[in-house]
């Protein structure tokens, strides 16, 4: 149970296959195993480190270096408000407050439907639009009570679906390299000059 | 005067050069057709008919002064690695997460494809074999766009195999975090991108530019920074140096967030434009919001030690910052007004540091969450005399000797320049204190206002522990 399945563990060998070492594969396997099951499962953990040669301690060591990988179950929207200085200086703790009693959880918890996971969360790198949240990580800014209110009604019916995909779910897009285009990886075992480079011609 | 919805927060006002945000007025701009309409690439085709030592060197004439924080010029950066050792690797610091900082997220957002060639440019010019892309996990619209003009540039044959049908050869690999605020930390980006824990390495040995990923000679550059190349190589030194000072050539990308009332990303003349220009300016934020007194500031990210208005004369300009008592950073500006609660401020970003210590440093970990529970009990009216006096020496184990601070004639303070000594492998620690150490220094009047005055608490046991 919550293995990577069959098609997953193809897309995980073509992402190990771009790094000269396996292991640097860990964080983006650990993001596809969210997004297969919407959290991190210790078999997920297990069956990664078989998959980049690492031991399970190590990847799990790993996995919980990085808030966004969650060992339980989560909302199925996360929403992360942001506290940090440029947020909490134009409203940040009354929008947390609002948020609390609008989804009738403390920041942490999840709501009875299993919809929505409220958070805390540190700077979004969005400041000039003060305050901001974030909806499975999806930018929100200069949130009001009002449309904090709206964006959750909006969600309850689901008629966000197509923007703000379910938790684990991060970019829809994803980079593929064609086979016949690649230059291939550049290994520290195997060295070799730059072709390009005036130290190839010597 | 124009703002763009699909480029949220950047003002395009006045009549400046644009070197980095040229394409932000353009709804499609992230896109390979309009990026090719637009003069895309042509700096790549112009670097390719000349020998990388060239083109280093034009880096290196053009003192393009590095944007993730440290402000060291790049050219130089990259002949820091050790001769004839490869291969080598660029690492691109796409993990914009310091407090106040916003404009990687938009050039990777709203000009993907600049960004790419950026890392061509800087790959050729090196000797760099392979490049890792390294994106903030909390940032998919930015993974989403780059993923997008990747694709698009292998296809078009950019980037990959025989660049262009040259001997140029390199795959840049898209590479995304997962909500870790000191991975930005060169080192830490290092051993995350090895799949690790991201706790910074000790430097020296580990200097990217020596001792990098997997051992190997790294470049590790930040967004900004590498958006800059495509521009200077379609350009030239020349007109890149006339923008700017000679210290500080070209332009930069700030954020202006707070109290002022029209917070924005705004791309400015680097080493000239003041704080004052930024703050009040026609051009940019107008003025504090309501008309009201600008109480502080905080310069360059949430580390700097903060500012007050007899620091607004001060040029963006990394030198006159330092001397001054603070620092530029990555260009993040936060601004209080008079009606800012200055402890409370100070214990935001306080609680900031605190919460993202990797553990490594005992100074950092035991420290930065020590002073945030001294400052929460004087923020909550617990607090007493002492605790601020036992912050300064809570500080004093992180930062040991005198800590930056900017001068108050009101005061009758001058100014301490940086830099500090430290105890901690890397800057996480230090920055626990940089609020504390400002917010306690110029205004101790209003953290004495909290202390509540209670006689049967004996000096001696001054720290009053949370649970009572
Ligand atoms: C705690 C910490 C966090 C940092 N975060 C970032 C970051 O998010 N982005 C960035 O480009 N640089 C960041 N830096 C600076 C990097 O260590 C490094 O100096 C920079 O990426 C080098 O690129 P540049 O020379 O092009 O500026 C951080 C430094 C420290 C100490
Ligand atoms: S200073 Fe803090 S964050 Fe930096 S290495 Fe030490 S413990 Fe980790």
């Amino acid at each position: 149970m919550s293995r990577l399945n069959e098609a997953n563990v193809m897309l995980a060998k073509e992402i190990i296959g771009r790094y000269p070492k396996a292991r640097s594969a860990t964080i983006p396997l650990l993001h596809l195993s969210q997004q297969q099951n919407g959290y991190i499962t210790d078999d997920a953990i297990a069956h990664i480190a078989e998959l980049v040669g690492a031991t399970s301690a190590e990847v799990l060591g790993t996995c919980t270096f990085y808030e966004m990988f969650k060992m339980v179950p989560v909302g199925k929207y996360l929403v992360n408000i942001c506290g940090t200085m440029s947020c909490q200086l134009l409203g940040a703790d009354e929008l947390m407050h609002h948020a609390e009693q609008t989804l009738g959880v403390k920041a942490g918890g999840t709501t009875s439907d299993g919809l929505f996971t409220l958070e805390h969360a540190e700077c979004q790198a969005a400041c000039t639009e003060a305050p901001n949240m974030q909806v499975n990580y999806r930018h929100c800014h200069r949130m009001t009570t009002t449309n904090f209110d709206k964006l959750i009604d909006d969600l309850r019916a689901g008629r966000l679906e197509g923007e703000i995909p379910v938790h684990g779910t991060l970019a829809r897009v994803r980079q593929q390299i064609p086979a016949d285009k690649a230059a291939g990886v550049a290994s520290p075992d195997a060295p070799v000059v730059p072709a390009w480079m005036p130290e190839a011609a010597q | 005067m124009s703002t763009y919805p699909w480029a949220a927060g950047y003002i395009d006002d006045g009549d400046r050069p644009k070197v980095v945000t040229s394409r932000f007025h353009l709804e499609d701009g992230y896109m390979l057709e309009r990026y090719h309409a637009t003069g895309g690439y042509d700096g790549l085709k112009a670097v390719l008919k000349k020998s990388p030592t060239e083109v280093h060197d034009e880096v290196k004439t053009a003192t393009v002064l590095g944007r993730g924080g440290a402000g060291f010029p790049a050219g130089t950066k990259w002949g820091l690695m050790p001769a004839g050792k490869f291969p080598r690797y660029l690492v691109v610091n796409g993990d914009e997460s310091e407090p106040g900082t916003y404009k990687d997220r938009l050039l990777m957002e709203r000009d993907p494809h600049q960004l790419v060639e950026g890392c061509l440019i800087a790959a050729y010019a090196a000797g760099l074999s392979q490049v890792f892309l390294y994106i903030r996990g909390e940032m998919p619209l930015a993974h989403e766009r780059v993923a997008n003009a990747l694709n698009e540039a292998y296809a078009a044959g950019y980037v990959g195999k025989n660049i262009l049908g040259t001997k140029f050869s390199v795959d840049i690999v898209l590479h995304w975090g997962a909500g870790a605020y000191v991975v930005g930390e060169e080192t830490a980006l290092i051993e995350s991108l090895e799949g690790k824990r991201g706790e910074p390495r000790l430097k020296p040995p580990f200097f990217p530019a020596a001792v990098g990923l997997y051992g190997q000679p790294t470049i590790v550059n930040n967004v900004e920074t590498l958006s800059n190349l495509p521009w200077l190589a379609i350009n030239g030194t020349a007109a890149y140096t006339a923008i700017g000072t000679a210290t500080s050539p070209g332009t930069r990308m700030v954020a202006v967030s707070g109290h002022v009332n029209r917070p924005g990303v705004y791309e400015i003349i680097n080493g000239t434009t003041t704080f004052r220009d930024l703050l009040y300016g026609e051009e940019f934020c107008q003025g504090i919001r309501n008309g009201n007194e600008l109480k502080a500031f905080v310069p360059g990210g949430g580390s700097a030690p903060w500012f007050t208005p007899e620091q607004l004369d001060l040029p963006f300009e990394g030198r006159l910052v330092g001397a001054a008592g603070s620092m530029l950073g990555s260009g993040a500006i936060m601004v209080m007004d008079h009606t800012t609660d200055i402890p409370k401020a100070a214990l935001t970003l306080t609680h900031f540091y605190a919460a993202e210590s990797c553990g490594q440093c005992t100074p950092c970990r035991e420290g930065g969450t020590w002073l945030e529970r001294v400052l929460q009990r004087v923020v909550d009216g617990r607090g007493t005399r002492a605790d601020l006096d036992q912050m300064f020496e809570i500080g004093e184990s992180i930062c040991p000797g005198n800590f930056p601070h900017a001068a108050s004639s009101k005061l009758g303070l001058e100014a301490a320049p940086f830099p500090y000594k430290m105890t901690t492998i890397c800057f996480v620690g230090p920055s626990a204190y940089a609020p504390v150490h400002s917010a306690l220094t110029l205004f101790r009047d209003e953290f004495e206002a909290k202390i509540v005055e209670r006689k049967h608490i004996p000096v001696s046991v001054g720290v009053v522990d949370d649970h009572h």
